[in-house]
């Protein structure tokens, strides 16, 4: 049995690692700590849902959850970028409270623009999850969906590693990490910049939103657990860090998945004190620079 | 000059507290008891503005003193219902949350910006898995019905809540808030509230006069802890029922928001802040099913273009408004 406790915490680590690294990226580059990161997990989902429900009528397996994939991903992406050219990019000199209220401002905002847009009512759509059938791990049956989760967030965790390791567009947003003021004596041009990270946060965040719901119903609040989750995963691994948010997933979601099994009422309280811990100790996470 | 400011504001509050108490005469007892809930909520937003604006740090899990104040008052009355009177259920919601805001907050005051913030959220996320776990205890997220407790000997037998929560109970309301608001004016205005601003305005220059901004700090936290524990108490015997929800990190977001609605750079903005929230949330919820898009909205609006809140826009307007040669003569 614990093995599939193992792989179940894997597949739990994937969706956090997916959120944690968006919402970890906004933090390291812009300095905002995105409230609103659930709610673009959120959209992402319902419209993730809403195209396989949309596509599957006629469409192959394969081919819809590419689409709803690719579907969400630009949504929330396109989300992302009117957050930022509106609002978020007036709060950057302001002062922490002020940043943290206006994402949660949003975030109450989205929460009831997607009631608008999609109504109140559950999203089904566990076709391609159906589609993709079960397959027999040492006399355990496992879902393939899970395993082509976990690839996905791997995927997405490459492409975003060679991204900020080996690219220019990397190595600036870097830069404005390490030293906001340098890095625009230097000429790099930050609005742009911006843009950009918090365009590939909200996206990351609606594609694990849209990778979700083939298991569970895209409800409404759906992206408050997944925020909060996240939030503990940024603190464990340290702001901004890549190394650190694949790291503080995988203690998150294996903790998560054993908790679960033996002392399932442990789960939460034990997640927080972990995060509690860390922050006493160790405040800038385990791979956090400074 | 520093007198006159003073009988001014005094014969403000006189007025205010006049208003106060013949409120039942004028509005409606829905109105009324609307008004305890602001009220009692106002007694929190006072202790979390002597973090934010006295001391400079920003609480984003202050619904978990709120909790502790609440739940003290909820567990008294299911495990010694023989001590269940309204003073000492005051006393154990006092007490408790001072006990967990001195825990919590000698770990918190270590961090200041944004250190500081996550940590009391994710406390409060401690505090609020742990209401909902232990279900055998707590009763889980179906949470604690408040009876209507004795009040020094008076029994209200046999009252509906409706009637107690109409009669004597908003004059005890008016009279713990008018106290606390009292206090809490002359806790930022005595030397300690100067010594608070300046660890907030610059840390190192306040630790080289020899401040201990840390401890200093902490004090601060405790203080501001247990207002809301205050807070929680007054509030649970007006709603009748709590749930672990008032510790989870999104009430603690209501709670810095009616802070900025009312302006945290006036003393008083927070009072305004937490009635009109109270208000504004209930309306928005009667008239539309998509009240947390007005309500959210309404957030957006006062950040970008009201952050000084409803009293600071007023301050302003009303600065802009006066004659000249007024505020050259106050000037001297």
């Amino acid at each position: 049995m614990g093995l599939i406790y193992a792989l179940n915490g894997l597949y739990f680590s994937a969706f956090l690692f997916l959120t944690a690294l968006g919402l970890s990226i906004i933090l390291g580059v812009m300095g905002i700590l995105n409230l609103a990161h659930g709610s673009l997990y959120a959209i992402g989902g319902f419209v993730g849902a809403y195209l396989i429900g949309l596509l599957m009528a006629q469409g192959s397996a394969p081919l819809t959850i590419v689409a709803a994939l690719l579907g969400a991903v630009v949504a929330a992406g396109a989300v992302g970028f009117i957050l930022e050219t509106t609002l978020i990019r007036h709060m950057y000199k302001r002062a922490l409270e002020y940043q943290l209220l206006i994402t949660f401002g949003i975030l109450m905002l989205i929460e009831d623009l997607i009631k608008l847009v999609f109504g109140g009512e559950s999203r089904y759509a566990s076709a391609p999850c159906d589609a993709m059938g079960s397959l027999d791990i040492m006399g355990h049956t496992y879902s393939v969906y899970s395993l082509f989760v976990m690839a996905m967030a791997l995927a997405a965790g490459l492409l975003i590693w060679w991204l900020m390791v080996k690219t220019r567009l990397g190595i600036m947003l870097r830069a404005i990490e390490m030293d906001r003021e340098m890095a625009q004596a230097m000429g790099i041009p930050m609005r742009s910049l911006t843009i950009t990270a918090f365009v590939i946060g909200s996206a990351l965040a609606g594609l694990a939103g849209a990778l979700v719901v083939p298991t569970s119903p895209a409800v409404l609040g759906m992206g408050m657990d997944p925020l909060i989750m996240a939030f503990i995963v940024v603190v464990i691994g340290g702001l901004g860090s890549l190394r650190g948010a694949l790291l503080g997933s995988l203690i998150v979601g294996l903790t998560r998945s054993f908790t679960i099994a033996y002392f399932a009422e442990l789960e939460m309280p034990l997640l927080f004190l972990i995060a509690v811990v860390i922050l006493i100790i160790r405040p800038q996470g385990l791979f956090g620079q400074k | 000059m520093k007198k006159y400011l003073f009988t001014s504001r005094a014969a403000c509050y006189l007025v205010a507290l006049i208003i106060l108490l013949s409120l039942p005469r004028i509005i409606s007892p829905y109105h009324l008891t609307l008004m305890e809930t602001g009220l009692s909520m106002a007694i929190m937003a006072l202790g979390l503005n002597l973090l934010l604006r006295y001391t400079g740090v920003l609480s984003f899990g202050h619904g978990a003193y709120f909790a502790v104040g609440a739940y003290a008052v909820g567990l008294l009355s299911m495990y010694l219902p023989e001590h269940f009177t309204f003073e000492k259920a005051m006393l154990a919601a006092i007490v408790v949350s001072a006990l967990i805001s001195a825990l919590f907050g000698f770990v918190c005051v270590r961090h200041t910006k944004i250190f500081f913030s996550i940590l009391t959220l994710a406390l409060a996320m401690l505090l609020f898995a742990l209401l909902e776990k232990a279900y055998h205890i707590t009763g889980g997220s179906d949470g604690i019905r408040i009876p209507i407790p004795p009040f020094f000997g008076h029994e209200f037998e046999g009252m509906r809540r409706f009637q107690f929560l109409c009669g004597p109970y908003y004059y005890i309301v008016v009279g713990i808030f008018a106290a606390s608001t009292v206090l809490m004016l002359a806790i930022v205005n005595s030397p300690f509230g100067k010594a608070l601003q300046a660890t907030r305005d610059n840390e190192l220059r306040a630790e080289m006069i020899g401040i201990r901004v840390k401890r200093y700090r902490w004090y601060a936290f405790v203080i501001s802890g247990t207002f809301s524990g205050l807070s929680g108490g007054v509030w649970s015997f007006v709603n009748g029922h709590i749930t672990p929800e008032i510790s989870n990190w999104v009430f603690s977001g209501e709670i810095v928001y009616m802070v900025l609605l009312g302006g945290f750079m006036i003393f008083e903005g927070p009072i305004v802040g937490a009635i009109l929230f109270t208000y504004m949330r209930l309306y928005a919820i009667a008239t539309t099913e998509y009240w947390m898009l007005i309500i959210g909205a309404t957030l957006i609006f006062l950040v970008l273009a009201l952050p000084g809140g409803v009293t600071g826009g007023l301050a302003s307007l009303y600065n802009r408004l006066r004659p000249k040669r007024a505020q050259e003569a106050l000037r001297e």
